[in-house]
Protein backbone atom coordinates (compact mmCIF):
# COMPACT_ATOMS: atom_id res chain seq x y z
CA UNK A 1 0.00 0.00 0.00
CA UNK A 2 1.64 3.28 -0.76
CA UNK A 3 -0.31 5.16 1.58
CA UNK A 4 0.98 3.50 4.35
CA UNK A 5 4.73 3.17 2.95
CA UNK A 6 4.33 7.63 2.69
CA UNK A 7 3.17 7.18 6.15
CA UNK A 8 5.69 4.88 7.92
CA UNK A 9 8.03 6.60 6.01
CA UNK A 10 8.08 10.18 7.29
CA UNK A 11 11.91 11.08 7.41
CA UNK A 12 11.95 13.73 10.37
CA UNK A 13 14.55 15.54 12.24
CA UNK A 14 14.41 17.95 15.23
CA UNK A 15 16.12 19.19 18.01
CA UNK A 16 16.18 17.11 21.09
CA UNK A 17 16.27 19.34 24.24
CA UNK A 18 18.19 18.30 27.78
CA UNK A 19 15.03 16.81 29.22
CA UNK A 20 14.47 14.44 26.04
CA UNK A 21 11.41 16.65 24.26
CA UNK A 22 11.78 17.17 20.68
CA UNK A 23 11.09 20.36 18.81
CA UNK A 24 10.85 20.86 15.01
CA UNK A 25 12.11 25.03 15.62
CA UNK A 26 15.20 26.17 17.65
CA UNK A 27 14.01 29.55 19.06
CA UNK A 28 15.79 31.89 21.60
CA UNK A 29 12.57 33.27 23.61
CA UNK A 30 12.98 36.83 25.20
CA UNK A 31 9.80 36.42 27.87
CA UNK A 32 8.46 38.96 29.42
CA UNK A 33 6.52 38.36 32.59
CA UNK A 34 4.30 41.68 32.35
CA UNK A 35 3.07 44.46 30.03
CA UNK A 36 5.57 46.54 31.80
CA UNK A 37 8.49 44.40 30.94
CA UNK A 38 7.17 44.59 26.46
CA UNK A 39 9.75 47.20 25.74
CA UNK A 40 13.02 45.47 27.25
CA UNK A 41 11.99 42.57 25.76
CA UNK A 42 11.32 44.08 22.14
CA UNK A 43 14.55 46.09 22.74
CA UNK A 44 16.80 43.00 23.50
CA UNK A 45 15.13 41.22 20.07
CA UNK A 46 16.03 43.93 18.15
CA UNK A 47 19.19 44.14 18.50
CA UNK A 48 19.99 40.22 18.98
CA UNK A 49 19.42 38.78 15.86
CA UNK A 50 17.10 34.76 15.96
CA UNK A 51 15.72 36.29 19.32
CA UNK A 52 12.16 35.67 19.67
CA UNK A 53 10.24 38.43 21.91
CA UNK A 54 6.53 37.55 23.10
CA UNK A 55 5.15 41.04 24.05
CA UNK A 56 1.70 40.73 25.81
CA UNK A 57 -0.42 43.18 27.64
CA UNK A 58 -1.23 41.18 31.35
CA UNK A 59 0.65 39.92 34.12
CA UNK A 60 -0.29 42.86 36.33
CA UNK A 61 -2.36 42.35 39.55
CA UNK A 62 -4.07 39.19 37.88
CA UNK A 63 -4.94 36.88 40.45
CA UNK A 64 -6.44 33.20 41.39
CA UNK A 65 -6.80 30.71 38.37
CA UNK A 66 -6.17 34.13 35.98
CA UNK A 67 -3.06 34.42 37.34
CA UNK A 68 -2.16 30.61 37.62
CA UNK A 69 -3.24 30.12 33.42
CA UNK A 70 -0.98 33.76 32.66
CA UNK A 71 1.70 31.90 34.35
CA UNK A 72 1.17 28.54 32.85
CA UNK A 73 1.04 30.16 29.48
CA UNK A 74 4.47 32.01 29.73
CA UNK A 75 5.99 28.79 31.57
CA UNK A 76 5.16 26.86 29.15
CA UNK A 77 5.72 28.43 26.50
CA UNK A 78 9.57 28.74 27.57
CA UNK A 79 9.08 24.84 28.10
CA UNK A 80 7.75 24.45 24.93
CA UNK A 81 10.65 21.81 23.03
CA UNK A 82 10.98 24.53 20.14
CA UNK A 83 12.69 26.64 22.04
CA UNK A 84 16.50 26.33 23.34
CA UNK A 85 16.84 29.03 25.82
CA UNK A 86 15.08 31.71 27.42
CA UNK A 87 15.53 34.96 28.67
CA UNK A 88 12.76 35.72 31.22
CA UNK A 89 12.44 39.73 32.25
CA UNK A 90 9.98 41.47 34.74
CA UNK A 91 9.27 44.12 36.34
CA UNK A 92 10.14 43.03 40.13
CA UNK A 93 11.97 39.47 40.38
CA UNK A 94 9.76 37.05 42.64
CA UNK A 95 7.16 36.54 39.96
CA UNK A 96 9.84 36.84 37.51
CA UNK A 97 11.86 33.78 39.69
CA UNK A 98 8.51 31.96 39.61
CA UNK A 99 8.06 32.08 35.56
CA UNK A 100 11.37 30.90 34.92
CA UNK A 101 11.96 28.27 37.79
CA UNK A 102 8.58 26.33 35.99
CA UNK A 103 11.10 26.61 32.32
CA UNK A 104 14.72 25.55 34.48
CA UNK A 105 12.97 22.32 35.40
CA UNK A 106 13.27 21.29 31.62
CA UNK A 107 17.34 21.96 32.13
CA UNK A 108 16.94 24.27 28.82
CA UNK A 109 19.26 27.80 29.83
CA UNK A 110 16.66 30.14 31.47
CA UNK A 111 18.06 33.34 32.98
CA UNK A 112 16.03 36.36 34.64
CA UNK A 113 16.56 40.15 34.65
CA UNK A 114 14.13 42.42 37.00
CA UNK A 115 13.72 45.63 35.97
CA UNK A 116 13.48 47.33 39.02
CA UNK A 117 16.55 49.26 40.85
CA UNK A 118 17.99 48.60 36.87
CA UNK A 119 15.92 50.72 34.84
CA UNK A 120 15.35 49.18 31.10
CA UNK A 121 18.59 50.51 29.58
CA UNK A 122 21.12 47.99 31.93
CA UNK A 123 18.36 45.23 31.80
CA UNK A 124 18.64 45.67 27.73
CA UNK A 125 22.09 46.01 28.17
CA UNK A 126 22.65 42.60 30.54
CA UNK A 127 20.11 40.86 29.11
CA UNK A 128 20.99 41.43 25.50
CA UNK A 129 24.55 39.71 26.26
CA UNK A 130 22.96 36.16 27.61
CA UNK A 131 20.60 36.49 24.06
CA UNK A 132 23.51 36.87 22.58
CA UNK A 133 25.31 33.62 24.00
CA UNK A 134 22.01 31.95 23.75
CA UNK A 135 21.75 32.34 20.04
CA UNK A 136 25.15 31.09 19.28
CA UNK A 137 24.60 27.71 21.31
CA UNK A 138 21.48 27.47 19.53
CA UNK A 139 22.69 27.71 15.98
CA UNK A 140 25.67 25.24 16.75
CA UNK A 141 23.16 22.32 17.55
CA UNK A 142 22.45 19.84 14.76
CA UNK A 143 18.71 18.53 13.80
CA UNK A 144 18.92 14.66 14.56
CA UNK A 145 16.50 11.51 13.39
CA UNK A 146 13.33 11.64 14.99
CA UNK A 147 9.99 9.63 15.23
CA UNK A 148 6.49 11.32 14.83
CA UNK A 149 5.60 9.09 18.13
CA UNK A 150 7.93 12.19 19.91
CA UNK A 151 6.24 14.82 18.85
CA UNK A 152 3.05 17.22 20.77
CA UNK A 153 1.02 18.43 17.72
CA UNK A 154 -2.53 20.67 17.62
CA UNK A 155 -5.60 21.46 15.55
CA UNK A 156 -7.97 23.72 14.59
CA UNK A 157 -9.91 25.04 12.12
CA UNK A 158 -11.24 29.00 11.53
CA UNK A 159 -13.01 31.19 9.11
CA UNK A 160 -14.88 27.65 8.84
CA UNK A 161 -17.33 27.02 6.12
CA UNK A 162 -19.00 23.66 4.97
CA UNK A 163 -16.57 22.87 2.86
CA UNK A 164 -13.79 22.09 6.02
CA UNK A 165 -16.88 20.18 6.95
CA UNK A 166 -17.22 18.25 3.35
CA UNK A 167 -13.43 17.98 2.90
CA UNK A 168 -11.13 19.82 4.22
CA UNK A 169 -11.70 18.61 8.11
CA UNK A 170 -12.15 15.08 6.71
CA UNK A 171 -8.95 14.74 5.02
CA UNK A 172 -6.92 16.49 8.17
CA UNK A 173 -9.08 13.93 10.74
CA UNK A 174 -7.93 11.52 8.36
CA UNK A 175 -4.32 12.93 8.60
CA UNK A 176 -4.55 13.45 12.24
CA UNK A 177 -5.99 9.37 12.74
CA UNK A 178 -2.65 7.97 11.31
CA UNK A 179 -0.37 10.08 13.12
CA UNK A 180 -2.06 9.03 15.88
CA UNK A 181 -1.20 5.61 14.71
CA UNK A 182 2.17 6.33 14.57
CA UNK A 183 1.80 7.39 18.48
CA UNK A 184 2.23 11.21 18.17
CA UNK A 185 -0.29 13.15 20.38
CA UNK A 186 -2.57 15.66 19.41
CA UNK A 187 -4.37 18.62 21.10
CA UNK A 188 -7.96 19.57 19.79
CA UNK A 189 -10.06 22.00 21.84
CA UNK A 190 -13.29 24.52 20.64
CA UNK A 191 -15.19 24.30 23.72
CA UNK A 192 -17.77 26.46 21.99
CA UNK A 193 -17.57 24.85 18.92
CA UNK A 194 -18.22 21.52 19.86
CA UNK A 195 -22.06 22.47 20.74
CA UNK A 196 -24.22 20.62 18.86
CA UNK A 197 -22.06 17.76 18.03
CA UNK A 198 -20.54 17.60 22.01
CA UNK A 199 -22.08 13.82 22.59
CA UNK A 200 -20.44 12.48 19.56
CA UNK A 201 -16.91 13.69 21.55
CA UNK A 202 -18.34 12.69 24.85
CA UNK A 203 -18.71 9.11 23.10
CA UNK A 204 -14.94 9.28 22.23
CA UNK A 205 -13.93 9.65 25.72
CA UNK A 206 -11.72 6.61 26.46
CA UNK A 207 -12.95 6.14 30.06
CA UNK A 208 -15.99 7.12 31.65
CA UNK A 209 -14.24 9.57 33.94
CA UNK A 210 -12.69 10.58 30.63
CA UNK A 211 -16.49 11.66 29.57
CA UNK A 212 -17.83 13.59 32.99
CA UNK A 213 -14.55 15.35 33.23
CA UNK A 214 -15.14 16.56 29.52
CA UNK A 215 -18.89 17.07 29.72
CA UNK A 216 -18.12 18.84 32.94
CA UNK A 217 -16.15 20.97 31.15
CA UNK A 218 -18.50 21.75 28.59
CA UNK A 219 -21.43 22.44 30.78
CA UNK A 220 -19.27 24.73 33.33
CA UNK A 221 -18.44 26.57 29.84
CA UNK A 222 -22.26 26.34 28.89
CA UNK A 223 -23.12 27.62 32.38
CA UNK A 224 -20.67 30.53 32.64
CA UNK A 225 -22.30 31.91 29.11
CA UNK A 226 -26.00 31.91 30.50
CA UNK A 227 -24.86 33.45 33.86
CA UNK A 228 -24.08 36.54 31.65
CA UNK A 229 -28.06 36.26 30.54
CA UNK A 230 -26.90 35.49 26.85
CA UNK A 231 -26.11 32.75 24.22
CA UNK A 232 -23.68 32.42 21.92
CA UNK A 233 -26.42 32.94 19.17
CA UNK A 234 -24.54 36.49 18.19
CA UNK A 235 -21.16 34.98 17.61
CA UNK A 236 -21.33 31.87 16.88
CA UNK A 237 -21.41 31.02 13.60
CA UNK A 238 -19.75 33.91 13.17
CA UNK A 239 -20.30 36.71 10.23
CA UNK A 240 -17.44 35.10 7.90
CA UNK A 241 -19.20 31.59 8.82
CA UNK A 242 -22.45 32.82 7.60
CA UNK A 243 -20.84 34.30 4.51
CA UNK A 244 -19.25 31.15 3.83
CA UNK A 245 -22.85 28.63 4.00
CA UNK A 246 -22.80 28.19 7.97
CA UNK A 247 -26.34 28.44 9.42
CA UNK A 248 -26.40 26.93 13.02
CA UNK A 249 -24.17 25.83 15.90
CA UNK A 250 -24.88 22.53 15.36
CA UNK A 251 -23.74 22.62 11.69
CA UNK A 252 -20.59 23.98 12.53
CA UNK A 253 -19.79 21.78 15.43
CA UNK A 254 -20.29 18.98 13.30
CA UNK A 255 -17.81 20.34 10.05
CA UNK A 256 -15.36 20.91 13.14
CA UNK A 257 -15.48 17.67 14.71
CA UNK A 258 -14.61 15.73 11.39
CA UNK A 259 -10.88 17.45 11.78
CA UNK A 260 -10.22 15.26 14.61
CA UNK A 261 -10.72 11.90 13.32
CA UNK A 262 -12.28 8.82 14.57
CA UNK A 263 -9.44 7.77 17.35
CA UNK A 264 -10.46 7.70 20.98
CA UNK A 265 -9.85 10.63 23.66
CA UNK A 266 -7.34 9.21 25.83
CA UNK A 267 -7.14 12.52 27.76
CA UNK A 268 -8.91 15.83 29.30
CA UNK A 269 -7.36 18.53 30.29
CA UNK A 270 -8.28 22.35 31.28
CA UNK A 271 -6.12 25.33 29.55
CA UNK A 272 -2.78 24.94 28.76
CA UNK A 273 -2.13 22.08 30.71
CA UNK A 274 0.92 20.11 29.62
CA UNK A 275 0.92 17.17 27.08
CA UNK A 276 3.34 14.58 26.50
CA UNK A 277 4.44 13.03 23.75
CA UNK A 278 2.44 9.51 22.90
CA UNK A 279 -1.14 10.78 24.64
CA UNK A 280 -2.46 9.84 21.35
CA UNK A 281 -6.03 12.32 20.51
CA UNK A 282 -6.51 14.62 23.79
CA UNK A 283 -9.27 17.45 24.26
CA UNK A 284 -7.91 20.42 26.04
CA UNK A 285 -10.42 23.28 27.15
CA UNK A 286 -9.90 26.27 24.80
CA UNK A 287 -11.94 29.59 23.32
CA UNK A 288 -12.73 28.94 19.95
CA UNK A 289 -10.62 32.14 18.83
CA UNK A 290 -7.59 31.31 16.60
CA UNK A 291 -5.09 33.14 18.62
CA UNK A 292 -6.00 32.20 21.78
CA UNK A 293 -6.65 28.51 21.15
CA UNK A 294 -3.25 28.32 18.99
CA UNK A 295 -1.44 30.01 22.22
CA UNK A 296 -3.06 27.60 24.90
CA UNK A 297 -1.65 24.33 22.76
CA UNK A 298 1.90 25.77 22.42
CA UNK A 299 1.86 26.32 26.08
CA UNK A 300 0.52 22.58 26.28
CA UNK A 301 3.43 21.48 24.28
CA UNK A 302 2.75 21.11 20.94
CA UNK A 303 5.33 22.01 18.38
CA UNK A 304 3.09 22.54 14.92
CA UNK A 305 -0.16 23.01 14.60
CA UNK A 306 -2.42 22.02 11.68
CA UNK A 307 -5.23 24.86 10.76
CA UNK A 308 -7.91 24.00 8.37
CA UNK A 309 -9.94 27.07 6.98
CA UNK A 310 -12.74 27.56 4.84
CA UNK A 311 -13.00 31.83 4.28
CA UNK A 312 -9.08 32.18 4.99
CA UNK A 313 -8.17 32.38 8.37
CA UNK A 314 -4.42 33.53 8.45
CA UNK A 315 -3.21 33.22 12.15
CA UNK A 316 0.30 32.25 13.32
CA UNK A 317 2.26 31.65 16.28
CA UNK A 318 6.03 33.15 17.33
CA UNK A 319 7.15 29.86 18.00
CA UNK A 320 5.39 26.85 16.43
CA UNK A 321 4.88 26.42 12.84
CA UNK A 322 0.81 26.86 11.65
CA UNK A 323 -0.03 25.13 8.80
CA UNK A 324 -2.63 26.06 6.79
CA UNK A 325 -5.26 23.78 5.00
CA UNK A 326 -7.52 24.53 3.04
CA UNK A 327 -10.39 23.29 0.42
CA UNK A 328 -11.95 26.43 -0.54
CA UNK A 329 -11.29 27.22 -4.16
CA UNK A 330 -11.54 30.89 -3.73
CA UNK A 331 -9.82 31.31 -1.05
CA UNK A 332 -6.92 29.04 -2.54
CA UNK A 333 -6.94 31.69 -5.64
CA UNK A 334 -7.87 34.69 -3.99
CA UNK A 335 -5.73 34.32 -0.61
CA UNK A 336 -2.89 31.91 -2.23
CA UNK A 337 -0.16 33.53 -0.13
CA UNK A 338 -1.78 31.76 2.94
CA UNK A 339 -2.46 28.75 2.14
CA UNK A 340 0.08 25.27 2.84
CA UNK A 341 -2.06 23.09 1.50
CA UNK A 342 -4.71 23.89 -1.15
CA UNK A 343 -7.43 20.91 -1.17
CA UNK A 344 -9.68 21.86 -3.92
CA UNK A 345 -9.66 19.30 -6.16
CA UNK A 346 -10.63 17.30 -2.61
CA UNK A 347 -13.82 19.43 -2.85
CA UNK A 348 -15.04 18.42 -6.35
CA UNK A 349 -13.71 14.60 -5.92
CA UNK A 350 -10.68 14.69 -8.56
CA UNK A 351 -8.67 13.37 -5.14
CA UNK A 352 -9.92 11.19 -2.56
CA UNK A 353 -9.69 11.52 1.26
CA UNK A 354 -6.13 9.50 1.21
CA UNK A 355 -4.33 11.13 -1.11
CA UNK A 356 -5.47 14.70 0.28
CA UNK A 357 -3.89 13.54 4.10
CA UNK A 358 -0.92 12.36 2.17
CA UNK A 359 -0.95 15.97 0.72
CA UNK A 360 -1.03 17.41 4.41
CA UNK A 361 1.42 14.68 5.85
CA UNK A 362 4.11 15.44 3.35
CA UNK A 363 3.83 19.33 4.16
CA UNK A 364 3.73 17.98 7.79
CA UNK A 365 7.01 16.44 6.96
CA UNK A 366 9.08 19.26 4.88
CA UNK A 367 7.56 21.71 7.78
CA UNK A 368 9.42 19.44 10.90
CA UNK A 369 12.39 19.45 8.52
CA UNK A 370 12.91 22.70 8.80
CA UNK A 371 10.55 24.55 5.53
CA UNK A 372 8.99 27.68 6.74
CA UNK A 373 4.72 28.21 6.81
CA UNK A 374 3.23 30.95 4.99
CA UNK A 375 2.27 32.52 8.34
CA UNK A 376 5.49 32.26 9.26
CA UNK A 377 6.80 33.67 6.18
CA UNK A 378 3.88 36.46 6.38
CA UNK A 379 5.27 37.38 10.42
CA UNK A 380 1.94 35.90 11.34
CA UNK A 381 3.50 35.81 15.30
CA UNK A 382 -0.10 36.20 17.01
CA UNK A 383 0.46 35.62 21.29
CA UNK A 384 -3.21 35.90 22.66
CA UNK A 385 -3.35 34.97 26.42
CA UNK A 386 -6.83 33.79 27.50
CA UNK A 387 -8.07 36.17 30.66
CA UNK A 388 -10.61 34.08 32.62
CA UNK A 389 -11.77 37.20 34.52
CA UNK A 390 -11.25 41.02 34.99
CA UNK A 391 -7.25 41.56 37.28
CA UNK A 392 -7.69 43.19 40.70
CA UNK B 1 -15.75 13.19 -11.09
CA UNK B 2 -16.45 17.28 -10.80
CA UNK B 3 -19.12 16.99 -8.45
CA UNK B 4 -21.57 20.24 -8.30
CA UNK B 5 -22.93 19.14 -4.68
CA UNK B 6 -22.85 16.73 -2.01
CA UNK B 7 -24.39 15.49 0.73
CA UNK B 8 -22.90 13.95 3.98
CA UNK B 9 -25.28 11.11 4.14
CA UNK B 10 -28.25 9.93 1.72
CA UNK B 11 -30.27 10.60 4.47
CA UNK B 12 -29.47 14.11 4.85
CA UNK B 13 -31.97 16.36 4.79
CA UNK B 14 -29.44 18.89 2.70
CA UNK B 15 -26.93 19.08 0.57
CA UNK B 16 -23.67 21.47 0.06
CA UNK B 17 -23.04 23.49 -3.41
CA UNK B 18 -19.34 22.64 -3.90
CA UNK B 19 -19.56 25.55 -6.98
CA UNK B 20 -21.86 28.63 -7.71
CA UNK B 21 -24.52 27.12 -8.60
CA UNK B 22 -27.40 28.73 -10.46
CA UNK B 23 -31.42 28.05 -10.91
CA UNK B 24 -32.31 26.30 -13.21
CA UNK B 25 -29.48 23.39 -12.79
CA UNK B 26 -30.18 19.78 -12.76
CA UNK B 27 -28.19 18.01 -10.41
CA UNK B 28 -27.45 14.32 -9.28
CA UNK B 29 -26.28 14.91 -6.15
CA UNK B 30 -23.74 11.71 -4.39
CA UNK B 31 -23.25 11.29 -0.94
CA UNK B 32 -20.12 11.27 0.96
CA UNK B 33 -21.09 7.74 2.25
CA UNK B 34 -22.24 6.30 -0.69
CA UNK B 35 -25.93 5.15 -0.43
CA UNK B 36 -29.27 6.65 -2.95
CA UNK B 37 -27.90 9.84 -4.75
CA UNK B 38 -30.87 12.52 -5.31
CA UNK B 39 -31.89 14.14 -8.26
CA UNK B 40 -32.84 18.09 -7.74
CA UNK B 41 -33.48 20.71 -10.00
CA UNK B 42 -32.38 24.12 -8.16
CA UNK B 43 -35.07 26.96 -7.79
CA UNK B 44 -32.54 29.37 -6.63
CA UNK B 45 -29.02 30.13 -7.36
CA UNK B 46 -27.29 28.56 -4.85
CA UNK B 47 -23.26 29.69 -3.90
CA UNK B 48 -20.69 27.64 -3.14
CA UNK B 49 -20.82 26.37 0.31
CA UNK B 50 -23.82 26.69 0.59
CA UNK B 51 -27.18 24.20 1.17
CA UNK B 52 -29.81 22.87 -1.07
CA UNK B 53 -33.31 20.98 0.34
CA UNK B 54 -33.30 17.62 -0.61
CA UNK B 55 -36.90 17.49 0.22
CA UNK B 56 -39.86 19.65 0.83
CA UNK B 57 -39.97 20.48 4.42
CA UNK B 58 -42.79 22.38 6.37
CA UNK B 59 -41.86 25.28 8.64
CA UNK B 60 -40.97 23.38 12.33
CA UNK B 61 -38.83 20.92 10.33
CA UNK B 62 -36.17 19.73 12.22
CA UNK B 63 -33.38 19.15 9.94
CA UNK B 64 -30.69 16.38 9.87
CA UNK B 65 -27.18 17.03 8.20
CA UNK B 66 -24.06 14.58 9.09
CA UNK B 67 -26.98 12.26 10.20
CA UNK B 68 -27.86 14.64 13.30
CA UNK B 69 -29.82 17.68 14.13
CA UNK B 70 -28.95 21.06 12.74
CA UNK B 71 -31.67 23.21 13.47
CA UNK B 72 -35.47 23.83 12.47
CA UNK B 73 -37.04 25.18 9.62
CA UNK B 74 -39.21 28.43 10.51
CA UNK B 75 -40.39 28.81 7.08
CA UNK B 76 -40.93 25.70 4.54
CA UNK B 77 -38.74 25.23 1.89
CA UNK B 78 -39.34 23.15 -1.61
CA UNK B 79 -37.20 20.33 -3.03
CA UNK B 80 -33.92 22.70 -4.76
CA UNK B 81 -34.65 25.47 -2.47
CA UNK B 82 -31.78 27.41 -1.06
CA UNK B 83 -31.52 26.70 3.35
CA UNK B 84 -29.47 29.56 5.14
CA UNK B 85 -30.24 31.67 7.85
CA UNK B 86 -33.31 33.25 6.30
CA UNK B 87 -35.13 29.70 6.93
CA UNK B 88 -33.12 27.22 9.19
CA UNK B 89 -32.60 28.50 12.95
CA UNK B 90 -30.27 26.79 15.82
CA UNK B 91 -32.27 24.20 17.90
CA UNK B 92 -30.22 25.33 20.92
CA UNK B 93 -31.00 28.42 22.94
CA UNK B 94 -34.11 28.29 20.91
CA UNK B 95 -37.16 29.92 22.83
CA UNK B 96 -39.36 28.97 20.24
CA UNK B 97 -41.13 30.83 17.18
CA UNK B 98 -44.12 32.58 20.12
CA UNK B 99 -41.10 34.02 21.90
CA UNK B 100 -41.94 32.34 25.08
CA UNK B 101 -38.87 31.90 27.07
CA UNK B 102 -38.11 28.53 27.31
CA UNK B 103 -35.11 27.13 29.28
CA UNK B 104 -31.92 27.46 27.24
CA UNK B 105 -30.92 24.05 25.97
CA UNK B 106 -27.21 23.22 26.98
CA UNK B 107 -27.90 19.19 27.88
CA UNK B 108 -25.48 16.67 26.25
CA UNK B 109 -23.41 13.66 27.08
CA UNK B 110 -26.31 11.70 25.85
Amino acid sequence: MPRKAASKGLQLTGYRRPNGAVGVRNHVLILPVDDLSNAAAEGVARLIHGTTALPHPYGRLQFGADLELTFRTLSGHGANPNVHGVVVIGIEPKWTDRVASAIARTGKPVETFSIERHGDLNVINAASRVAYRMVQDASELKREPIQVSELVLSIKCGESDPTLGLAGNKAQGRAVDRLVDMGASVIFGETSELTGGEHLIANRCATPALKRKFMQIYNDYIRMIEAQGVDLLGSQPTEGNIRGGLSTIEEKALGNIQKTGTRPIQAVLDYAEPVRPGQGLVFMNSSSAGAEQVTLCAAGGSVLHFFTTGQGNIVGHPLIPVIKVSPNPITCSTMSEHIDVKLPDLLVGDITLDEAADRILEVFARTVNGRLTAAELLRHNEFVITKLYPSA
Amino acid sequence: MAHRALAHKSTDDVAVAVADLKAGEELVIHSLEGGKTHKVKLLEDIPLGHKIALRDMPEGHVVIEYGEKVGRMTQPVKKGGYVHVHNIRTLRWDYGSKGKGQKPRAKGGQ
